[in-house]
């Protein structure tokens, strides 16, 4: 149907009223803040004085003279890897667990999802907080089957970042179900010819299962990291970024310079490196996406 | 032969599955279970009884006190807070939501595609990155103390809508155009189209949206703590995080009794909604 012009220009201006309550969002509140962010990086700004322009001033402190900093990043690089392949291996298991034709499947899947959806409120931190305490249940229970435990779980530089890697594992619920929602569309005649080929569980696993899931596992796994480098609630209430800095995540560092201490400047040079990580890890994503993408639709011939 | 023998396996893998999926469930939500179960002991059995599940004489007491909060602002200011976060969080998202997704699925104009990829782009970006420039943006405007810090980023798209906007787009193209081109042939505008037919073909998307929306806004805890400094202001979270400080109170059974407390509105939410919620985390990766 060729459109007259008038009808275009109509188009347009509806078209641009329809989305403008994003729009006017994305400028004010995204965009302009992106491009802030990156002036104020160059900036030492306590924000009851004007900026003051300091150059690389912000980056070179950070890179050379904060120790802090390095322990931030080593602690969250070393929570990221740790919690984000046990979360999602835990996900995958259980999703092929529950993806087979039992009675109660809904409940058991319920059940499992539960933690996710309680898990980043200050509730359950707290909660986690009291579980690890040194009169805590872990011990109490550890004690019960014999084990006379005097650790105390979060006071150890040792423990007190598995406390909480184990309790954003505890909450796989959501990539679980992202994976359930994948192997649905795996067809069963796959695995059934497989069957008569004589292929065992472990390479219809290996074969079928996990080429055909790469995408949701490559979408789980990019959500999960940044996830993973952002997370702020649980070592604010649990560790307090403590002991020894050993849980002063990257997120609650950056909080504690630009809001306790009002150091914006270094907090948005701070901001400026996770963008570029996070940008990093995005662009892989649109990068690869045709590689999975074209995966796809040839399965779907 | 082989028939029997493969029923056989097949019980006793059913008979393993009813055993440990059930036992490793329970694992799994026992935490959950102590904080109800501890919320309702006797301040003397709370730390002493801790391996022991159940309270010997259940009381309620922790509930009455704790509801009386701290610095003279009790928790019924606490809640209200939060209902009034996440309600008008919770609509003025949805609705906005709405709206924005019924230009990027059915209306053909130049940048669209553009605009598009830029709201796909955001959908993996994290608050640290805005934070400091909305703080200060908020600060100017003289909005610290106050709610539309909290709402206003959620009005406009800005705070994990993206999942919405891209959810109720990919559901407004299942529906075929030529429901929207005969509408229009009876005269209908693009307003009524928008109202009268596609909303109510999308209910389900807006529904899950906003189910999400209110946990996301029920559990936001950096916001409020940023934004809003008066105890007369605090939401669930923050007064939570003040009730529960380590070095302030030793009212452990009030601490337990509220943080359980907080979190029954979500499971409410949970139980009624469970089937959209599962649909939308599972159709659109929206986080949980």
């Amino acid at each position: 149907m060729p459109a007259s012009t008038d009808q275009r220009r109509r188009n347009t201006i509806a078209g641009y009223l329809f989305i403008s309550p994003w729009l006017v969002g994305f400028l004010g509140l995204t965009l302009v803040p992106i491009v802030g962010i990156i002036y104020l990086s160059f900036t030492s700004y306590d924000i009851f004085t004007a900026p003051q322009w300091s150059g690389w001033g912000n980056f070179v402190r950070m890179f050379t003279g904060d120790a802090r900093y390095w322990r931030s990043v080593g602690a969250t690089l070393y929570f990221a890897t740790v919690s984000v392949p046990l979360k999602l291996a835990f996900a995958l298991l259980v999703a092929m667990i529950l993806n087979t034709r039992h009675r109660g499947i809904d409940l058991y899947r319920a059940v499992y999802y539960t933690p996710s959806i309680l898990g980043t409120s200050v509730a359950v931190a707290v909660m986690w907080r009291e579980l690890f305490g040194f009169d805590g249940l872990v011990n109490a229970l550890l004690q019960r089957i014999g084990i006379t435990s005097e650790i105390a779980w979060l006071g150890d530089p040792r423990t007190a970042i598995w406390t909480l890697i184990l309790l954003v594992v505890w909450q796989f619920g959501s990539p679980m179900l992202i994976f359930l929602a994948g192997l649905k569309q795996i067809p069963e005649e796959l695995y059934e010819s497989a069957h008569i080929d004589g292929a065992g569980g472990l390479r219809k696993f290996l074969w079928i299962t996990l080429p055909l899931l790469s995408p949701v596992i490559f979408f789980n796994l990019v959500m999960q990291i940044i996830f993973g480098l952002t997370v702020f609630t649980q070592p604010f209430i649990i560790t307090e970024g403590g002991p020894l800095d050993t849980t002063n995540f990257y997120a609650l560092y950056l909080y504690r310079r630009a809001f306790e201490t009002f150091q914006m400047g270094y907090g948005a040079a701070m901001a400026v490196i996770l963008l570029l990580v996070v940008a990093l890890f995005t662009g892989l994503v649109f990068k690869t996406s045709s590689l999975w993408v074209f995966y796809e639709t040839k399965e779907g011939r | 032969m082989t028939l029997t023998k493969r029923r056989i396996q097949r019980g006793v893998r059913s008979a393993v599955f009813h055993l440990a999926v059930p036992l490793f469930g329970f694992v799994m939500i026992y935490p959950l279970v102590w904080l109800a179960a501890t919320s309702f002991k006797p301040s003397t059995e709370i730390w002493t009884t801790i391996s022991q599940l159940l309270p010997s004489e259940p009381t309620i007491e922790h509930y009455v006190n704790g509801w009386r909060g701290f610095g003279g602002v009790t928790f019924t200011t606490f809640y209200r807070n939060s209902l009034i976060y996440a309600g008008f969080g919770t609509v003025a998202a949805v609705a906005s939501s709405a709206v924005v997704s019924f230009g990027f699925a059915r209306i053909r104009f130049p940048g669209r595609n553009f605009w598009f990829a830029c709201m796909l782009a955001t959908l993996m970006l994290p608050v640290q990155i805005q934070i400091i420039p909305q703080y200060i943006l908020f600060t100017q405007l003289d909005w610290i103390n106050t709610f539309w810090p909290l709402l206003l980023p959620r009005a406009l798209g800005q705070a994990g809508q993206a999942f919405f906007i891209f959810m109720i787009v990919q559901f407004i193209r299942g529906i075929p155009v030529e429901l929207d081109e005969a509408a229009s042939i009876d005269g209908m505008g693009r307003f009524g189209i928008f109202t009268r037919i596609i909303m109510p073909l999308v209910k389900p998307a807006l529904v899950t949206s906003g189910i999400f929306s209110f946990y996301w806004t029920w559990a936001d805890f950096l916001t409020p703590l940023i934004y809003l400094n008066n105890p007369r202001l605090y939401t669930i979270s923050v007064a939570l995080r003040a009730f529960a400080d380590p070095s302030g109170t030793t009212d452990w059974g009030a601490i337990f009794a509220m943080s359980f407390l907080s979190l029954v509105p979500v499971l409410i939410v949970f139980v009624v909604f469970q089937k959209h919620i599962v649909e939308g985390i599972s159709t659109s990766g929206l986080k949980g």
